[in-house]
């Protein structure tokens, strides 16, 4: 469809268009909470009311007469809410909600000059018509276009004009009008000074003239009104046709006081200006998440932070500047100079989390797109779900967010389809009909967890197993273990589902997830107790990342142990080990029994094994559990900047990343969970279960 | 050419009013919302000011009630842009002190005809 | 790195050519991203025994293969002498770096695309032939490997 616009139009198109997304998103939000809670916010529907006649009258002043339609009926619609004419039911709720869908369409395809199916647009502007029918007056129809004049011919209108006194306090200026009239033909005009009073009374602010007169033209008793439209009710006006053969025909009289009757207005309640604007959160700092554009919004005070460490860059370069001179070094210029160059890796170090915090953006900008999508799905299936969302503001960088929105959705139709019951079910099963579906994410030491949490109905490892077998996929006898078990789950065309639905169950789902996942770096990890429910955990390394880190020597290399997992550390003394079952030790520090570790044995290094009569151990913390990790020294603490090792290489099991050191080596980051259970591995293949 | 000013929080349509009275050779001033209207009104004299009706924050009507208080502003037209006009909401406009409205949506042509009305 | 118009691209291609144990090899010299002398790689965890570690590129981190090791001949000890060949290789749809080891490096040519001939398999057949052609000039022959073959696949994601 082709719209036409002026120049104007098109060059603000793009902006309205922005607008209008925003606002279908501030819509669709208001309409959820509304469904959600028992009693209808008067403010949420007076702000979704307003978005709705916004969208209205933007659509209609740059020609998009259709999306303007459907705005209005919602508008009607939202009215009704507002006068509590009309109840928010769940069902006129899912209409307004398929009205957003409409729109949101309607606006893309017009952005993108596609067609869309009238056909459709129709009929949901029948069902929210209907929804909308009640007796109370409602707002009328946009403006239709003007009928085409009937065949003029020349006609004379006599008039009085008596502006009450106040008049020119609307603003409005009698004069003004009169030449506005005079547009319209040939004008003969009298003044009337009755009322004007003497100088010493005169108030400039008051009117005290009156015009009667003649207009002969080409024109209608309706332009001649329109004339005057402003000031009904502040002035007396008498128009009359004047006949060819000289009677009078009284035309409209306006009245001196408007007596047009008022519609009572039954509003639920006193129409408060709402307060609280209701902006989603962080919305200046909102990426294109979901186009996955080569641009981001980054927030004002993101770029501010980053124009003050520039400053402090550039005075710290000028200090060390100032440092340079003829003759030799003096103890003095090199203690300014230390302290110059120690100001300089400081602000450097900023510098570069500055920059690379504008990339991160909180996780709440993929999850913002489930409640809709729960409470669509939960509709569509009969299930009643409820979704509990935590650690919006967690960062991840953009493209690791991108990579991550169509995983989550597979895993959330997984929970929904396949994890939480039908409410008979849950019901017979003794759980409350209403299911729970969380979404959360945190930092972990050194990675980005997000979880997937429902409490259904689990998933069943012998029908795993059975259905394994079926497959193929293991052998009559097998016995899988965690892992094993955990590779079926995610095979291609897995799926323990007895029917294919819609919505998942073709099993393509989970294997393109976990490889997304791996793409990324990371992990897809589940934790199920049958009848219980089920957690599926994505584990991200926090590729593009400043962490603060604890440098460790272990023979001739260094490492690196997220300071956020570490414990504490302690000298051995030998006389706390415990030798357990073989080549386990176990050191006993206070109350507590530590497996200890050797680095390079895990890691697979060759190198000197650290006796642990020389030994230092860093206990850290992997997954709930305190392991004690052998080294040969502390070094440093430091922020280091994590590199992938992934991009080039891969990913290793027991470490997190890569990162440069001062002196230009590569030092790996451990990955303290990740040892964890390389450990525990190592351990079961000798036999022994770690204490 | 006179002063005037657009009010409206939709930034496409006060700029497409904005836009269009410039190119007809007026000063155009913005504001998006009536707080930044009110303090801009109380720095600058405007010939005319025009205000949407729909804003969060403070909605045209109070935004016109509160510039009347103002001694500069007692008989200074201002048209508020509206998507239907009604008689209880003529009315009201009307209380409020407005001087008159413009239908949305309305095309360049007629927001130019209408302005003649409130200008020299 | 120069690129020929399309019309030399039909007709030959350039290789960087290096020698690894007495044998002339070549690769595309449009893979080819730097050439650098030897520094001490951290090793890897885990690693095949051929990737010797990584280092540290520009801030890159960036794995270092001996092509000795990984076509199954004896290495020689590394020092200053050694040449590093930094490539571009395709491993799993995404371009990765990767330092090759190499004992010395020789020249650029170039091969018309007449004189590239198919590589006979002179592994044992478990691994795949690390050559994808051999080029027969008048002076010598230049074994053409395929980069991705040999150090894109078996790099290892787990």
């Amino acid at each position: 469809m082709t719209l036409q616009l002026t120049d104007l139009q098109r060059q603000l198109l793009g902006t309205f268009f922005e607008e209008s997304f925003e606002g279908l998103e501030q819509l669709e939000t208001g309409l959820l909470a509304l469904e959600r809670s028992s009693k209808a916010d008067p403010e949420t529907i007076n702000d979704v009311f307003r978005v709705a006649h916004s969208i209205k009258g933007g659509a209609g002043s740059f020609g998009l007469a259709a999306i303007s339609r459907l705005a209005h009926e919602m508008e009607t619609l939202l009215d009704g809410f507002r006068a509590g004419a009309l109840s928010p039911t769940p069902d006129a709720l899912s209409l307004l909600l398929e009205g957003v869908d409409g729109l949101r369409g309607m606006l893309e395809a017009t952005r993108d000059e596609r067609g869309y199916s009238e056909e459709s647009l129709g009929r949901l502007c029948e069902r929210l018509k209907a929804a909308s029918a009640r007796s109370a007056p409602h707002p009328a129809a946009p403006a239709e276009p003007q009928s085409p004049p009937a065949a003029r011919s020349e006609r004379t209108f006599a008039f009085r004009f008596e502006p009450h006194s106040h008049l020119l306090e609307s603003g409005n200026e009698p004069v003004r009008l009169l030449r506005e009239l005079a547009r319209l033909g040939a004008l003969k005009l009298e003044v009337d000074r009755s009322r004007l009073p003497g100088l010493r009374a005169l108030e400039p602010n008051l009117c005290y003239l009156g015009w009667h007169g003649t207009l002969r033209g080409a024109v209608t008793l309706a332009e001649i009104k329109e004339v005057f439209a402003w000031v009904e009710g502040d002035a007396d006006l008498e128009v009359t046709e004047v006949v060819a053969d000289g009677a009078v025909t009284p035309a409209a009289r306006q009245p001196t006081t408007n007596e047009e009757p008022v519609a009572p207005k039954t509003e639920a309640a006193p129409a408060a200006t709402p307060g609280a604007a209701n902006a989603p959160a962080a919305t200046a700092a909102r990426g294109d998440a979901e186009a996955g554009l080569g641009s981001i919004r980054v927030a004002v005070d993101k770029i501010d932070l980053l124009m003050n460490m520039v400053g402090e860059l550039v005075i710290t370069q000028s200090m060390l500047g100032e440092l340079e001179g003829d003759g030799p070094l003096d103890a003095h210029r090199v203690e300014r100079l230390r302290e110059g160059l120690g100001l300089l890796a400081r602000n450097t170090r900023s510098l570069q989390e500055s920059v690379m915090r504008l990339r991160s953006m909180p996780i709440g900008i993929v999850f913002n797109r489930f409640p809709r999508l729960v409470h669509d799905l939960g509709r569509q299936l009969g299930k009643e779900v409820e979704l509990k969302i935590a650690g919006q503001n967690t960062e991840l960088d953009k493209t690791v967010l991108e990579k991550l929105g169509d995983p989550l959705v597979h895993l959330v139709r997984n929970s929904l389809d396949h994890g939480i019951e039908a409410p008979e079910l849950r019901r017979a099963a003794g759980k409350p009909e209403l299911g729970t579906l969380e979404l959360r994410a945190y930092h972990r030491g050194g990675d980005i967890v997000v979880e997937v949490v429902d409490d259904g109905k689990g998933i069943d490892r012998t029908r795993v197993i059975a259905r394994a077998r079926e497959m193929g996929i293991l052998g009559p006898d097998e016995e899988p273990g965690e892992d094993a078990l955990r590779d079926i789950l995610f095979a291609p065309g897995f799926s323990t589902a007895k029917e294919v639905t819609n919505v998942s169950g073709r099993g393509v789902g989970m294997d393109v997830v976990r490889r997304n996942v791996k793409s990324l770096g990371g992990d897809v990890f589940v934790d199920t107790t049958p009848g219980r429910g089920t957690r599926i955990s994505l584990r991200l390394p926090l590729t593009l990342a400043i962490i603060d880190g604890q440098l460790i020597r272990v023979g001739v290399h260094a490492y690196v142990v997220p300071l956020l997992s570490i414990v504490e550390s302690v000298q051995v003394e030998p006389r706390r080990v415990t030798r357990f079952q073989g080549q386990r030790d176990i050191y006993r520090l206070r109350d507590e029994l530590i497996p200890m570790m050797d680095l390079c044995e895990v890691l697979g290094v060759s190198g000197q094994r650290v006796s642990v009569d020389e030994a230092l151990m860093v206990v850290v913390e992997a997954d709930g559990e305190h392991v004690g990790l052998l080294v040969h020294e502390l070094l440093a603490q430091q922020q280091v900047v994590v590199k992938s090792l992934e991009s080039n290489y891969g990913r290793v099991e027991g470490l997190a990343g890569a990162t440069i050191l001062g002196d230009g080596s590569v030092s790996f980051i451990l990955d303290v969970a990740g040892i964890g259970r390389l450990m525990r591995r190592s351990h079961a293949r000798e036999g022994v279960r770690a204490a | 050419m006179a002063k005037i000013m657009t009010v409206d929080d939709s930034v496409s349509l006060r700029k497409l009013v904005a836009q269009t009275l410039a190119g007809a050779g007026h000063d155009v001033a913005e504001a998006a919302n009536g707080a930044d209207a009110l303090s801009t009104a109380k720095q600058k004299t405007f010939d005319l000011i025009i205000s949407d009706l729909n804003m969060p924050g403070m909605d045209g009507l109070s935004f016109v009630r509160q510039l009347r208080q103002l001694a500069a502003y007692r008989t200074v037209p201002v048209l508020i842009l509206t998507t239907e006009m009604d008689p209880a909401k003529k009315k009201e406009a009307k209380e409020a002190g407005a001087t008159g409205w413009l239908v949305k949506p309305f095309d360049p042509s007629q927001l130019l005809a209408t302005i003649r009305k409130v200008l020299d | 790195m120069t690129s020929g118009t399309a019309k030399n691209a039909a007709e030959s291609e350039q290789l960087l050519t290096f020698i690894v144990d007495g044998q002339e090899y070549g690769v595309d010299i449009l893979r080819v991203q730097e050439i650098r002398g030897w520094s001490a790689p951290m090793p890897i965890p885990q690693a095949p025994a051929y990737i010797k570690g990584v280092i540290n590129i520009r801030g890159d981190v960036v794995p270092i293969a001996d092509l000795r090791e990984r076509l199954g001949l004896p290495t020689l000890p590394y020092g200053q002498t050694t040449v590093v060949i930094v490539l571009r290789v395709l491993g799993g749809a995404r371009e990765r770096v990767m330092g090759v080891i190499v004992d010395a490096m020789s020249d650029v040519t170039n091969v018309p695309t007449g004189a590239v001939k198919a590589p006979p398999s002179f592994h044992d057949s478990s691994e795949p032939s690390p050559a994808r052609g051999i080029a027969m000039l008048e002076e010598k022959m230049i074994t053409i490997l395929d980069v991705d073959r040999i150090f894109g696949e078996h790099v290892v994601i787990r």
